[in-house]
């Protein structure tokens, strides 16, 4: 929260936090501009940490708790950081009937990992999307950003040990 | 008054009303004296529309209209009260009891609840859906007050006082859909909240149990709500 008068410093010497500032700025420092920067923030770091809330909130004039409301509404956001791989498994209508509950299953049987979370050495993370508009090549997941269709429970856990081992 | 605002005559179960046309539905049938039930509207709150339970029957729509967000047309004949509505109304109840646990016998606002009253004064007897007995926290950490989530109906009245009334806006609602909670600041215990003024506002405006004073009893734990007409009252004259 802010406690002084003047133009809020950025969190550190990032110069990742430079982007973010200008990203607010092109919006004239405008509150409309918080999911903007938001993508700002996430495309930066990979997740919106806590420093960033007090660094964006303070410069949009937006109370705290909405911009955690916000934050925390879309999916998108993540709040913690993210493992080095990433698995996103699709649990829209098309995927959930082709199996995305089983695929998710395997990989918390392998990796005791549930969804929206990272494994404790933080190599993976498991998220899930409603929906990534890819229902024709059901089921869906998109490993380390690259969309792979008709996956298998099986087919998925190979896929992530592949991934690990790079 | 503004003399560029016109007056709309309208009906509501049959009687004549006339209003100002930027004036709710929900507004004038109270002004009239006719009861429609409501959770989340508060006089002297910006409306939000979310419980659903004002919703009315328009003559010629199909649509059901949410009364404290639906302004006043000419010549709309308004029903507040049928079969359809009835029905509709004891289903949102239905679901607001069975989404988290409303136990009235061990709520510290048991007999002075407006979730509580509301069921009664619609005639709720049973809950047909199954109810979901979610693990919520209560958070006892501030000094004066409790948030017990257990007993929280997401009405919003807590985020609009302290947003509107006391310009802090401590609370907000993070999440979405069944996940969806009050907060205070980013999710922090609220004894550690450095934007709250423990003005007890909140607490205050708070329909249920949700928001307490610490030590009271259930006999003690009235809630206080007349700062609101009047500091609306007081600022519309500074203006």
């Amino acid at each position: 929260m802010r406690t002084s008068f003047g133009k809020p410093s950025p969190p550190s010497e990032d110069r990742r936090w430079k982007i973010i500032g200008a990203t607010m700025r092109r919006h004239g420092y405008q509150p409309h501009a918080l999911i903007e920067t938001l993508h700002t923030v996430q495309e930066s770091f990979g997740f919106v940490g806590e420093d960033a809330f007090h660094y964006v909130a303070d410069s949009l004039r937006i109370p705290l708790s909405h911009v955690y409301g916000v934050a925390t509404f879309y999916h998108f956001f993540n709040l913690k950081p993210q493992g080095e791989h990433t698995c996103v498994v699709c649990t829209g209508t098309a995927c959930y009937i082709k199996g995305a509950s089983l695929i998710l299953q395997a990989i918390e049987d392998e990796y005791g990992i549930k969804p929206g979370e990272t494994s404790d050495d933080g190599k993976l993370s498991v998220l899930t999307a409603r929906c990534i508009g890819a229902c024709g090549i059901a089921p869906a997941v998109v490993f380390d950003g690259e969309i792979v269709g008709g996956v298998s429970a099986t087919d998925a856990v190979n896929r992530i040990r592949r991934c690990l081992q790079k | 008054m503004n003399p560029s605002i016109r007056v709309k005559t309208f009906k509501i179960d049959d009687r004549d009303v006339s209003a100002r046309e930027d004036e709710t539905i929900l507004a004038v049938a109270r002004q009239n004296g006719i009861f429609i039930p409501s959770l989340c509207y508060m006089d002297g709150l910006t409306p939000i529309g979310a419980c659903r339970l004002c919703m009315v029957e328009i003559k010629g729509s199909t649509k059901l209209f949410a009364s404290c967000v639906t302004r006043v047309e000419e010549g709309i004949e308004v029903i507040t009260n049928s079969k359809r509505l009835q029905k509709y109304r004891l289903r949102i109840l239905e679901f607001l009891f069975s989404e988290r646990n409303h136990i009235c016998s061990v709520c510290v606002s048991n007999g002075h609840c407006e979730l509580q009253s509301m069921a009664d004064q619609l005639g709720l007897t049973h809950v047909r859906v199954p109810y979901r007995y979610p693990i919520q926290p209560v958070d006892a950490t501030h000094e004066r007050f409790v948030v017990d989530h257990n007993r929280c109906i997401l009405c919003a009245r807590c985020v609009r006082v302290c947003d509107e009334i006391e310009g802090a806006h401590t609370w907000d609602i993070m999440g979405r859909g069944v996940e969806a909670r009050v907060i205070t600041d980013l999710n922090k215990p609220w004894g550690e909240s450095e934007s709250c003024t423990n003005c007890s506002k909140c607490v205050h405006v708070c329909p249920t149990g949700a928001l307490s004073e610490k030590g009271k009893s259930t006999a003690e734990m009235k809630k206080k709500q007349q700062f609101l007409p009047y500091l609306t009252w007081i600022r519309e004259g500074r203006t």
